[in-house]
């Protein structure tokens, strides 16, 4: 693609939607390693070790991942603002509910809760992790006990009522997100047309459902299976 | 029945404009909601009022010259017609209607309801075109066999009247449906293909130069529009500029 296609509405579309696909697939993967903590705590601490010190994921997949997520933030907030500039002078009457779903207008609030979210989900896992790792030196991913850290700094954290209240309302408004996000990701990159839209939809619902739900259960199960 | 109006007025383009309330009786439910339009205007002018500005024309759905955003909704609250084939039945007696004027900042108001509608030519002017040897030479176009699916696609493609209802009911006042409806209508014929990738690229980039808005694939726009223009087409277009922009680099 020329430089130039990059500045137009269509190619802000299109990488708007890029990074939203693979945003998604990131989140299926994270889901898949959090569901190994309900399933095998021992799986699940391998998993996480090799994520946490494999150096393809640390310094390759990582940095893209942060990138990826910036740069759907602030293309948001970039495509929200040209958008109401497009209008300045509103309708005295509005009944937009008529002719579209609240979560396809409402794409920057379901967003901005996430994003609230993620600096939560940071300063509860990442940034402890970073210092462990890279301040302090520690790659050994062990506890004094000679045993892994990670399911058990997990549990700690879902040990918190009001976490848990948050995780669970920031996982509704990531399905709010999904829910229109990944049939429009299809549709931006011309993927889309009659009975695949159709398909693509009802995929795209069970997407919205399952995947957030999934992170929902992992937080539940870790929270009601422990001593408060 | 009875009813009360609440319409958008503004003197020309540079007033503030605002909205004022008007009362009007007896209004035939057979009346098309122009002709109620007409019946207002009508009492105005015998009181020594200024009538109402609104775009009309064929009054038949086909021009694509009226407009109006009623009680929030591009055409009215009726699907798949347009303003002038709207009927007053489909209101009831006290209602109160809100009349505005298609709003984005490429749709600039003239005078009341009237708005410039020109932007949309001038992205027609891009690239919505093929260019034809008319010398007397020009191969019949139904020569040319094209695939059932493909004609009837790039027919229902061209049935759109670039009204601007997509331009209006979107949030983001993008004009993607209608580009969309003018790049497919070429896309899916073998006639459009010379100039295919210029023509998806210049009439996006007018579009944008125009001020209208990003698509951000509500759907409204295809609920709205008078003439059931798909989304299909917008992914298309996506599907074209992708394209075009890939070889050119």
């Amino acid at each position: 693609m020329s430089k130039s296609s990059f500045y137009t509405s269509v190619g802000y579309k299109i990488l708007m939607a890029l990074s939203g696909l693979f945003l998604m697939v990131f989140l299926v993967q994270h889901l898949t390693i959090n569901m190994l903590s309900v399933i095998s705590p021992d799986t699940f601490n391998e998993a996480s070790h090799f994520m946490g010190t494999n150096p393809l994921v640390q310094f390759l997949l990582q940095p893209v991942l942060m990138f990826a997520v910036i740069f759907h933030f602030v293309m948001g907030f970039v495509l929200e603002l040209k958008n109401r500039n497009a209008r300045s002078v509103d309708y005295a009457f509005k009944n937009p509910s008529t002719s579209s779903s609240w979560m396809s207008r409402n794409m920057i609030i379901s967003g901005l809760t996430v994003l609230a979210f993620l600096v939560l989900h940071f300063v509860d896992f990442w940034i402890p992790e970073i210092n462990t790792k890279y301040v302090l030196g520690d790659m050994t991913g062990l506890m004094a006990d000679g045993n892994y850290r990670y399911f058990h700094e997990l549990r700690h954290e879902f040990q918190s009522l009001p976490r848990v209240i948050a995780y669970v309302v920031a996982f509704i408004f990531l399905a709010l997100h999904l829910q229109h996000g990944f049939k429009s990701s299809f549709q931006s990159v011309g993927l889309t047309n009659g009975n695949k839209r159709l398909a693509l939809l009802k995929f795209g619902n069970l997407f919205a459902i399952v995947v957030p739900l999934g992170f929902v259960v992992v937080a539940l199960f870790h929270f009601l299976t422990q001593s408060h | 029945m009875n009813l009360k109006l609440k319409i958008w007025r503004q003197k020309d383009a540079n007033d503030k404009g605002s909205m004022v309330d008007y009362d009007i009786q007896n209004v035939s439910e057979h009346m098309s909601f122009l002709e109620m339009l007409d019946v207002l205007n009508e009492e105005l002018i015998e009181k020594g009022d200024d009538p109402v500005a609104f775009d009309h024309d064929c009054r038949e759905g086909i021009c694509g010259m009226c407009s109006l955003y009623i009680n929030g909704e591009a055409h009215g609250p009726d699907r798949m017609v347009t303003t002038c084939q709207l009927h007053m039945r489909k209101f009831k007696d006290g209602d109160t209607i809100y009349i505005e004027p298609f709003r984005a900042n490429a749709f600039p108001v003239v005078k009341d309801l009237v708005v410039d509608r020109s932007s949309f030519d001038r992205i027609q002017h891009a690239g919505g075109y093929i260019s034809v040897n008319t010398s007397g030479n020009t191969q019949d176009a139904n020569a040319i066999p094209i695939p059932k699916d493909d004609a009837d696609l790039a027919f229902d493609a061209a049935t759109c009247i670039g009204c601007g209802a997509c331009v209006a009911s979107c949030k983001n006042s993008s004009a993607m449906l209608f580009v969309s409806a003018k790049v497919s209508q070429f896309a899916l014929l073998p006639q459009g293909q010379v100039e295919a990738k210029d023509r998806v690229t210049n009439m996006v980039n007018k579009m944008d130069e125009e001020g209208f808005g990003n698509c951000t694939n509500t759907g409204a726009c295809e609920v709205q529009c008078p003439k059931g223009i798909s989304l299909d087409n917008i992914s298309r277009m996506n599907r074209e500029f992708l394209s075009a922009n890939l070889k050119k680099s």
